[in-house]
């Protein structure tokens, strides 16, 4: 591909989500948004590398995949009355970075995530639509069959056109709940991405910088959810530790990352996020949400020069806190992580071994390291083969694999 | 506006529970089911409603061979059968999905939401 048309290309991908949902609005289907903006693309390669990029390139490729659709809607005089009708739509709404366009985003995002699809249609959905990602793109990502992901996205599709499911921002009184599954999505995306379940890459940073920067759009679209801006905050302090997170091939772990190596300006803007959480909390009364006090006990481990100084107290607080609102074993096996540092592996064991995670590969993890540091060597090995057994990532069994070796006879 | 079927599906253990349930718990079901058909009506989203009797009473004809078949009993062999049914006029799938929480509670038991296909050009 010549670097013409890779920078078409590249623009196209940042303007899709804005250019699809415009679409969706004015003609009222996914399937004509889609294949008139593939068009689009097409108008794009041959017309920018010879006449240079327009002044508006959103706004040109919103224009020609409009008069596109109307083409193809024209020539099949077989689509229903409604798609008929959309024609008769005189659609001036200009294409801008902010204003009513970046509603249709928001619109598209919730209908993507509506509760009524399954949650691995949503998360597809999601990619494609809202981050450009072709299907076979969206089917790497996840590590299934092309051909199952397109049936994925056509029957999602398809629902969303049968039941009615609406292109809209849910009523005030539902948007927490809705607003709820679309930061659940792009969480997922993140993780992910942060740390792929299998496959030979053990980060995906298309996947991780996607989901960033699905949150800023959302962040932008609904600055007073302060769930909206914990979600990104925590993204942002996560990312910034990526990549010192794997080193030779293997996971290096928290409190043996370089921390000279940390992105210093991802965690200052993660940072100014929590503070400004906290403020609003305050001011509103309003406890902190799930993905709120998860950014604020990353700012607390990424505001400790060393991991010695980390300041476990509060971040044993903040899990308690976030156990209090949102129990789970998994929030309670964190918990118990710095349980660990406060009060010693053996408080901390107790609690572990309570939990029923015998399929999840970070608490056996975990078991592992704290019987190692008890020097119950034979538990330990033991706990390592189980974690090792538990987890597909490669950079993980490579950790774990090392510490089973260091292990005392 | 489109039209969806609530339909209120029985599997074996829904029975027994409704076979447990006292005059008065039977009372105060129905009680709730018509108010919320008059709450149907007055919103203009109620088409039509109806509880069917137990699947013993069904009886399956086949009539697509040269000879029509009448047999006793559903034609699926399954434990969960329909019970009953709304047909209501919503706007969208929320607003439907919003009737069938309030039918849930209602007839307390789970709702199938499900569209109905579309006359071509409507």
């Amino acid at each position: 591909m010549s670097d013409a048309h890779a920078a078409v290309e590249r623009i196209y991908r940042e303007e899709y989500g804005r250019v699809v949902a415009s679409l969706v609005r004015r003609f009222g289907d996914i399937d004509i948004a889609e294949e008139a903006a593939g068009e689009a693309l097409l108008v794009a390669l041959e017309k920018w590398p010879r006449d240079g990029v327009p002044p508006n390139p959103g706004g040109w490729l919103t224009t020609t995949a409009g008069n596109r659709a109307i083409d193809r809607i024209r020539r099949e005089s077989h689509r229903d009355a409604k798609h008929q009708a959309a024609l008769m739509i005189h659609d001036d709404t200009p294409h801008e970075p902010t204003g009513p366009v970046e509603d249709d985003r928001l619109r598209l995002i919730f209908t993507c995530c509506h509760p009524a699809l399954a949650p691995e249609a949503r998360v597809a959905l999601t990619l494609r639509l809202l981050g450009g990602l072709t299907v076979p793109e969206v089917a790497q990502a996840f590590l299934v069959p092309e051909t199952t992901m397109a049936q994925r996205i056509t029957r999602a599709k398809r629902k969303i056109k049968d039941a009615h499911i609406p292109y809209r921002v849910p009523a005030t009184e539902d948007l927490a709940s809705r607003l709820g599954a679309v930061l659940a999505v792009v969480y997922l995306i993140f993780n992910e991405g942060y740390l792929a379940s299998s496959g030979e890459v053990p980060i995906r940073e298309d996947l991780t910088a996607e989901a960033i920067r699905l949150a800023r759009i959302l962040r932008a679209l609904l600055p007073d959810e302060p769930e909206v801006a914990g979600l990104l905050a925590l993204m942002l302090l996560t990312e910034a530790r990526r990549t010192t997170r794997v080193a030779g091939g293997e996971l290096v772990v928290l409190s043996e990352q370089d921390r000279g190596g940390w992105d210093r300006t991802l965690i200052a803007e993660g940072h100014a996020i929590v503070r400004e959480c906290l403020a609003r909390a305050r001011e509103t009364g309003r406890g902190p949400g799930r993905y709120q006090l998860l950014a604020a006990i990353n700012a607390v481990h990424t505001d400790a020069p060393t991991a010695a100084d980390t300041d476990w107290e509060q971040i044993a607080a903040l899990y308690a806190q976030l156990e209090a609102i949102a129990p789970s074993p998994i929030v309670a096996l964190n918990r118990a992580v710095a349980t660990a540092e406060l009060d010693g592996p053996e408080v901390a064991l107790a609690a572990v071994d309570k939990l029923p995670l015998s399929g999840y590969h970070a608490w056996h993890a975990t078991r592992a390291d704290l019987l190692r540091r008890l020097g119950h060597s034979a538990e330990a090995r033991a706990a390592y083969d189980a974690a090792i057994a538990a987890t597909e990532n490669p950079a993980e069994r490579a950790y774990l694999a090392r510490r089973r070796e260091q292990l005392r006879p | 506006m489109s039209q969806y079927l609530l339909s209120v599906i029985h599997d074996p253990e829904d029975v027994a529970a409704m076979d447990a349930m006292t005059p008065e718990e039977m009372q105060a079901v129905f009680a709730a089911v018509g108010t919320f058909n008059e709450r149907l009506q007055a919103e203009g989203a109620w088409v039509f409603a109806g509880g069917l009797q137990t699947h013993e009473s069904t009886t399956t004809v086949d009539a697509t061979g040269a000879e029509t078949i009448v047999t006793d009993g559903p034609f699926a062999e399954t434990k969960e059968y329909l019970g009953g049914f709304w047909i209501i006029e919503a706007p969208d799938l929320d607003a439907a999905l919003k009737w069938a929480a309030e039918g849930s509670k209602a007839c307390a038991n789970r709702v199938e939401v499900r569209p109905f296909q579309e006359e071509p050009g409507a």
